[in-house]
């Protein structure tokens, strides 16, 4: 059940990952809409999170390619806005929320460049926007979890970026402030943003989104969220690991095969 | 006295060149060191600083004098070989990191003892004084040498200057940083570089043996009284020179007495002041802290329990005893007593003839404990669905924790109750 968009912002094609020689995710192909709000869901261990580090370059592709805005990431990285895990750094980094939000200029400054007035403006506004204007100069370790989640978002909303992959935005944020950031980011897509997100919750997920991805290490489906959300889909996706699949995956990571025939 | 008055006249040009190359090079290690701590390769810069001695060996062998510029070479190629190393067998074996640090910081340091050993037999002339690169002579940082050292950590400095968001970057997310396109791997190679670097220029001053004190501790030590990385970095560079002047001092006074080991000892102490007074972080501090808190809970125990007997006996300003008191729970004598005392000196009791009762400002705030606790112990039977002769424990610990803005919080949300769940009345103000 893979629906398949037209002038898509991103496109998957055949795309296998491999950790440590063991293959996470199996021949992903998808095409995704522009100006939409999109989940990615699925159980834990499906290889979400290794879908958006592979979009981001982050970790190497066994195979296949990447395309966002029809384009090699590299020559677009100034569009597209990530937001990492919370627990992928230390928040023990002697840093105030204002530093960490500027450091989402930095891809519009590039090397050398010291942040300028402007920068400083717009690093102002998106913490407004996540509502932490009162705790700019707080050093982040004083923070609390939902409030350490706002920071990245402001970071993420500081590089004013066309397309935007956030890995569980929404963990340790309360129910007030998870509504408020939705709204937000569904007002970035009426723009024409468009805005990926990892996220746990089936509940809210299709009062949130209006595309859904649903992955267990093979790409289960992608679609509008009235037709992926169905019990047989989340059955097929929840619905334990493919045995088969899992036990040649360890074989790969044991054995030294190659993950590719070489041509 | 007079040594002490002598030097820091600093009339004698070789002691301020001296002086002025030790505080260079020690502050500027510092700094290095304060990526490399937030970084966590602390370790990885003690096995650089052992892996060095093979490559300044190496040097002294071929060139068979005390060349600096070579020796700079040479320290220069095994420490980052050393580096390699470690990356390597970390990547592509089942060895973890720390391993691959403790094996490479062993094989090369011991390999630069067997060259040291063999040179120090050989009979080369000018080996004298080679021993010093183990543990460090700073009297010996003048002249070519000092150019050359001098050089280096100069331009440790103006890269971190250069690169200073850059690296930051790096230390705190590396992935948003190679997301937004910044080149990862060659800051990280320049960091990487900068740790050689700055471990090389303390070869003669302090040896290799400790360079890793210089490079880490006065980070380490800085954390404790910062939150700010500015204001860090320039802790850690003070602190740096701090130790590297007192290191040139002993130099020059002792000159028989390796230097290496005195900077570290001052630098220690440096941290371990900060580790125990430093404001907020310093343990003394949190010891303070948790004595204030521990106080604190006594007193409201103490005005909560006379709340209570007043209560029962429809009298709150009347006069009790401490057995009075210790009947109704079993305080420690001492411990209630002082805590008497305080609520004396505070102004919430009274103590007449060895009788103790409320002043007015102290039944309110020993209503306000009662109303704490029967507060939350409804909360805890309404919301979290606790059975209600479970509760009391918890809400012994709470009534001390609310904060006026919660207690506003809670008598709104549970629409000021009458009754806790043992049917006890709650005590409203008015």
């Amino acid at each position: 059940m893979v629906h398949q968009v037209e002038d898509a912002v991103l496109e998957i094609h055949d795309l296998t990952v491999t950790y440590n020689k063991k293959p996470v995710l199996w021949d992903i192909d998808l095409t995704l809409p522009k100006g939409s709000i999109i989940g990615i869901i699925g159980p834990n261990g499906a290889g979400k999170s290794t879908l958006i580090k592979s979009i981001m370059g982050l970790v190497p592709n066994s195979s296949g390619y990447i395309k966002v805005f029809d384009k090699e990431l590299n020559k677009v990285r100034n569009k597209v806005s990530y937001v990492p895990q919370k627990e992928s750094v230390d928040w023990d980094f002697p840093a105030s929320v204002l530093d960490v939000v500027l450091m989402g200029r930095y891809s519009k400054l590039g090397l050398f460049k010291r942040p300028r007035k402007a920068d400083r403006e717009v690093a102002l506004d998106c913490i407004r926007k996540v509502g932490m204007e009162q705790f700019l100069n707080r050093q982040i370790s004083q923070l609390s979890g939902g409030q350490q989640q706002r920071v990245f978002i402001a970071r993420a909303l500081a590089q004013e970026a066309d397309i935007y992959f956030m890995d569980e935005p929404f963990a340790g944020v309360d129910a007030a402030t998870e509504r408020a950031i939705i709204t937000m980011l569904r007002e970035m897509t009426e723009k024409g943003k468009t805005v990926i997100v990892i996220h746990h919750d089936l509940q809210s997920a299709s009062e949130y989104f209006n595309w859904i991805v649903l992955l267990n290490m093979r790409l289960v489906a992608s679609g509008p969220t009235a037709l992926t959300l169905t019990p047989e889909l989340l059955q097929e996706t929840y619905g334990g690991k493919l045995t088969l699949l899992a036990e040649v995956g360890n074989l790969m990571e044991k054995g030294e095969f190659p993950t590719r025939d070489k041509r | 006295m007079e040594n002490l008055l002598e030097f820091f006249s600093f009339a004698d040009p070789n002691i301020r060149y001296v002086t002025l190359g030790s505080v260079l090079l020690c502050s500027s290690a510092a700094i290095v060191g304060c990526f490399i701590f937030l970084k966590k390769k602390a370790l990885v810069g003690d096995a650089v600083a052992h892996s060095v001695l093979p490559g300044v060996c190496l040097a002294f062998i071929i060139a068979e004098n005390k060349n600096p510029v070579l020796l700079v070479a040479g320290a220069f190629l095994t420490g980052w070989i050393s580096l390699v190393a470690i990356d390597y067998i970390t990547a592509k074996s089942k060895i973890k990191e720390d391993t691959a640090i403790g094996l490479i910081l062993s094989v090369f340091f011991g390999i630069g003892i067997l060259m040291l050993t063999w040179i120090q037999g050989s009979g080369i002339a000018a080996q004298s004084g080679l021993d010093h690169f183990l543990f460090g002579k700073a009297a010996s940082l003048i002249g070519q040498d000092l150019i050359v050292f001098g050089t280096v950590s100069i331009i440790l400095l103006a890269v971190v200057f250069l690169l200073f968001k850059e690296l930051t970057l790096i230390s705190f997310d590396g992935a948003f940083a190679q997301s937004i396109g910044f080149p990862v791997r060659g800051l990280e190679l320049i960091l990487t570089t900068l740790t050689v670097l700055a471990v090389v220029t303390g070869i003669q001053a302090i040896g290799v043996v400790l360079m890793a004190a210089i490079l880490v501790t006065p980070a380490a030590a800085a954390k404790f009284w910062t939150d700010k990385l500015k204001v860090m970095i320039i802790l850690a560079a003070c602190f740096g020179a701090v130790s590297g002047v007192t290191g040139a001092y002993i130099s020059y006074i002792a000159p028989s007495m390796p230097t290496g080991p005195w900077i570290v000892m001052i630098i220690s102490i440096i941290a371990l002041v900060s580790f125990f007074f430093a404001p907020k972080k310093g343990i003394v501090n949190r010891l303070i802290e948790k004595r204030r808190i521990q106080n604190q809970i006594t007193e409201e125990n103490i005005l909560k329990l006379l709340f209570n007997i007043g209560e029962a006996d429809e009298d709150y300003f009347k006069a009790r005893t401490i057995k009075d008191i210790i009947q109704r729970r079993p305080f420690h004598v001492s411990v209630l007593k002082s805590g008497l005392s305080r609520l004396k000196n505070q102004g919430f009791l009274e103590k007449e003839n060895g009788y103790w009762k409320f002043t007015e400002a102290g039944k309110t705030k020993g209503q306000r404990m009662v109303k704490l606790h029967r507060l939350w112990e409804l909360y805890l039977t309404e919301y979290l669905k606790i059975a209600p002769d479970h509760v009391h424990e918890d809400a012994e610990t709470i009534e001390h924790i609310i904060t006026p803005e919660l207690e506003k919080r809670l008598e709104e949300k549970l629409q000021y109750p009458k009754l806790d769940p043992h049917k006890s009345e709650i005590p409203y103000n008015n």
